[in-house]
């Protein structure tokens, strides 16, 4: 008998415990795997490569003050600058107010806007129909699919911060490898129907020639109305996005903390497990060591042991994980989100099996080296 | 008969170091859900505990927040004379026009800027909100360029002590005083005069919102639908409470977050927990079947055993619960889901939580303990005998 097999044979001894024991790890390093992709998802991924090349403007103030609507020629003449658009949040209310009606509409200008967001696709006959038509609004398709809008559907919002009533045709349905789920508009149709709203933009997007020129355009958009009424912030689109969810409060700790926990119940639990079946084998290592075993070997088969089970709990965690991720992803708020959080698992599930069999190496260490030093008089005598 | 307690206390004593790790286990998962439950009961009571029910906000019809407000200066006058409003000390009639605007304010940690609220009141602003105590300083003064803070964000952010002078709009602003809130909603804003936010901001000439203070809750109910009836207005009222009972939703995200995380722990604990309880069936079978030979029965045997996991999971959480209560009173920020700006609300150890977070581990307890008591009461006393 190899003292693989040997291993294997003693892991699966009590089948129940083993059982139970990769489960509840299997669990804790599911939670593991689950909040380090979405902490990668966060605050490791660059977002895509047109994301990279593209700036977004807003009033250094906050999101909620507005900035004028003429910045957008003079940002143009920064050296640099490709497309510049407005892209303003509308919010308004489609159907009712219940939070599963709730998603993104933006009022923006239909002639730049594809150019500036090259990653959204649409055919060319609906962008043009859309730019002909300024009560037309462009849907992004998993919200079509969602609501089970067709091209020439009529949508109507009713507006709350700007207090007028939408009544848009779809003209056209853009697909992204990431579903942003946002509904776009003529922001001209908005500014007929309210006063106030003439001459106003919430933020830009704009589209920079290359990711190498991003920082300088950014500075110097902001320099250039450094002294003006309205100051600006311009960051990049992956910079925004964080703004928001820093908003949520600090989550790169929470994220740690409970990252933490789970990695310190699954040390007890290993241990705990790792200590029971130890000790009830103290006869069988005397006679093992009658046999002529050395200590290390001993010390080396209940190690083994220990990390086997451990890195099948990590292997069967990071599988819900990945699964979960992916059922997630089809969520309609969150779900791009967590989409990204699923490409990160390539990067995370090595690293979590890694903490699984450090965990496993940890936690049986000390018992097992009690058990090889344990003498073989001793042993033989141990009442279980 | 019951098999006594003491049988089962000693038992967990006699295996002090499994005893400890699984009740560990079981501890880091109730102080994971208590960390939860306090972030959420804290942001409960900023929200809920909000507004006073005399108080009615009014709003332009379809707005769903003050910063998305917005009507002319000349609807004031109307809403004051309405009838049911209650007189304030000078004998005025208890009314504010308010501005809210958002600033942005660099934190004191250095961990970058955010957003806090910034709320202009007319001069009996202060008057309509009993509540809100000032600490230290005085008030802001009318027509002056001056503000007071909330103890919380005195404490988070930059420059907010007395006589410091912040900059954001068109220019500086003093402090001239803290105030507490009292957990409310209160405590996440800044307060000055009305026209000096609205001119820093360019809004002058309208409002973002009216407070009315009704005599009792009856006028307050009448106010409301009052101001809605009024076709001169194109304005709505709601009661404040109602208003900020709304904005709970910003807690949605912890709420989902902490299903998740709690749930998950939670397995991985009854797996980790019924482990250890197999384990001391197994160990004392001998004990269970000579047990069974002195005359207890298999019911007193199933009950007993069960009664030892809960008891172990119930250390769990009282060892969860006491090394949580440190940061009871840690204030924390959230952002607001409905006006993009801060919440801040202290962590609250609340005796909800204490009793969620012990149902909690009793039911894990419970649920663990079963299936190897269910084992230890079913086995042949004569096969146990001779192990």
């Amino acid at each position: 008998m190899t003292l693989a097999r040997f291993v294997r044979k003693n892991a699966f001894r009590n089948k129940r415990r083993t059982l139970l024991t990769v489960g509840s790890m299997a669990f804790s390093l599911l939670l593991l795997s689950f909040l380090m992709c979405v902490w990668r998802a966060f605050y490791v991924d660059q977002g895509s490569a047109e994301s990279a090349q593209r700036l977004i403007v807003r009033h250094k103030v906050s999101l909620a003050n507005f900035i004028p609507g003429y910045y957008r020629e003079k940002i143009r003449t920064v050296p640099g600058v490709v497309h510049v658009v407005q892209v303003n949040w509308f919010q308004g209310i489609y159907r009712d107010q219940k939070p599963e009606n709730f998603f993104a509409r933006f009022g923006t200008d239909p002639e730049e806007f594809f150019a500036t967001y090259k990653e959204l696709s649409i055919p060319a006959d609906q962008e043009e129909a859309w730019k002909k038509d300024q009560a037309g609004a462009v849907a992004d398709k998993a919200l079509a699919n969602k609501y089970g809008w067709k091209l020439g559907d009529r949508i109507v919002i009713q507006g709350d911060i700007y207090p007028v009533k939408l009544e848009l045709t779809l003209r056209g349905i853009f697909t992204a490898s990431v579903p942003n789920n946002a509904l776009y508009f003529h922001w001209k149709y908005v500014e007929e129907g309210v006063p106030f709203a003439k001459g106003h933009a919430g933020t830009f997007g704009i589209l920079v020639d290359s990711p190498a020129h991003v920082n300088a355009v950014a500075s110097a958009v902001d320099q250039m109305f450094a002294n003006a009424p309205e100051p600006t912030k311009t960051e990049t689109e992956k910079a925004f996005q964080l703004g928001f969810i820093s908003m949520l409060g600090n989550v790169k700790a929470f994220i740690l903390v409970i990252s933490l926990a789970a990695v310190f119940t699954i040390l007890l639990v290993t241990g705990n497990t790792m200590a029971m079946s130890i000790r009830e084998r103290t006869r069988e290592v005397a006679v093992l060591k009658t046999l002529g075993f050395r200590r290390e070997t001993i010390l080396g088969l209940f190690v083994g042991e220990a990390i086997a089970i451990a890195l099948v709990g990590g292997i069967v965690g990071s599988l819900i994980a990945i699964l979960l991720l992916k059922g997630a992803s089809q969520a309609p708020q969150m779900g791009p989100l967590f989409s990204v959080a699923a490409r990160e698992w390539r990067f995370i599930a090595p690293v979590v099996w890694l903490v699984a069999g450090v965990a496993g190496l940890l936690s049986s260490a000390i018992p097992a080296y009690g058990a090889s030093r344990k003498g073989i008089v001793d042993g033989l005598r141990h009442i279980g | 008969m019951a098999i006594p307690i003491s049988y089962n206390v000693r038992n967990m004593v006699l295996r002090k170091g499994l005893t400890l790790m699984t009740a560990m286990g079981i501890a880091l998962t109730v102080m994971t859900a208590v960390f939860l439950m306090m972030l959420l009961a804290g942001m409960k009571k900023a929200f809920v505990k909000s507004g006073d029910p005399l108080n009615v906000l009014v709003m332009r019809k379809g707005s769903t927040s003050e910063l998305a407000g917005g009507f002319t200066k000349d609807k004031l006058p109307i809403l004051t004379a309405l009838p049911g409003i209650a007189k304030g000390s000078s004998g005025d009639p208890l009314v504010s026009g308010e501005w809210v605007v958002i600033v942005n304010l660099p934190r004191k940690d250095g961990t970058g800027d955010t957003n806090v609220t910034l709320r202009g009141m007319g001069a009996n602003g202060l008057e309509l909100r009993k509540n809100v105590k000032l600490i230290a300083g005085s008030w802001f003064g009318a027509g002056q360029h001056e503000i007071v803070v909330s103890q919380s964000i005195h404490s988070r952010f930059a420059h907010t002590g007395v006589g410091d002078m912040l900059d954001f709009g068109k220019g500086q602003w003093k402090v001239t005083g803290i105030f507490d809130g009292g957990g409310t909603a209160a405590d996440s804003e800044m307060w000055g005069d009305v026209n000096q936010v609205a001119d820093q901001f360019n809004r002058q000439n309208a409002l973002g919102s009216a407070y009315l203070h009704a005599t009792d809750p009856l006028a307050a109910d009448t106010l409301k639908h009052r101001v809605a009836d009024d076709q001169r207005l194109q304005l709505e009222g709601m009661l404040e409470t109602e208003y900020y009972d709304k904005q709970t939703s910003s807690g949605a995200p912890i709420r989902f977050m902490g299903y998740i995380v709690g749930l998950t722990m939670a397995i991985g604990s009854i797996f980790a927990a019924t482990n250890t309880m197999y384990a001391a069936v197994a160990y004392r079978s001998r004990e269970i079947a000579t047990l069974r030979v002195i005359g207890f029965r298999r019911g007193s045997i199933l009950l007993s055993f069960i009664f030892e996991s809960v008891l172990l999971a119930l250390l769990g959480a009282a060892v969860g619960i006491i090394l949580m209560l440190p940061f009871n009173g840690m204030s924390t920020g959230t952002s607001n889901a409905v006006t993009f700006s801060e919440v801040v609300f202290k962590m609250q150890i609340t005796f909800a939580v204490v009793l969620y977070a012990t149902i909690f581990a009793l039911v894990m307890g419970l649920i663990g303990g079963v299936a190897p008591a269910w084992g230890a009461a079913r086995r042949d006393i004569l096969a146990a005998l001779r192990d």
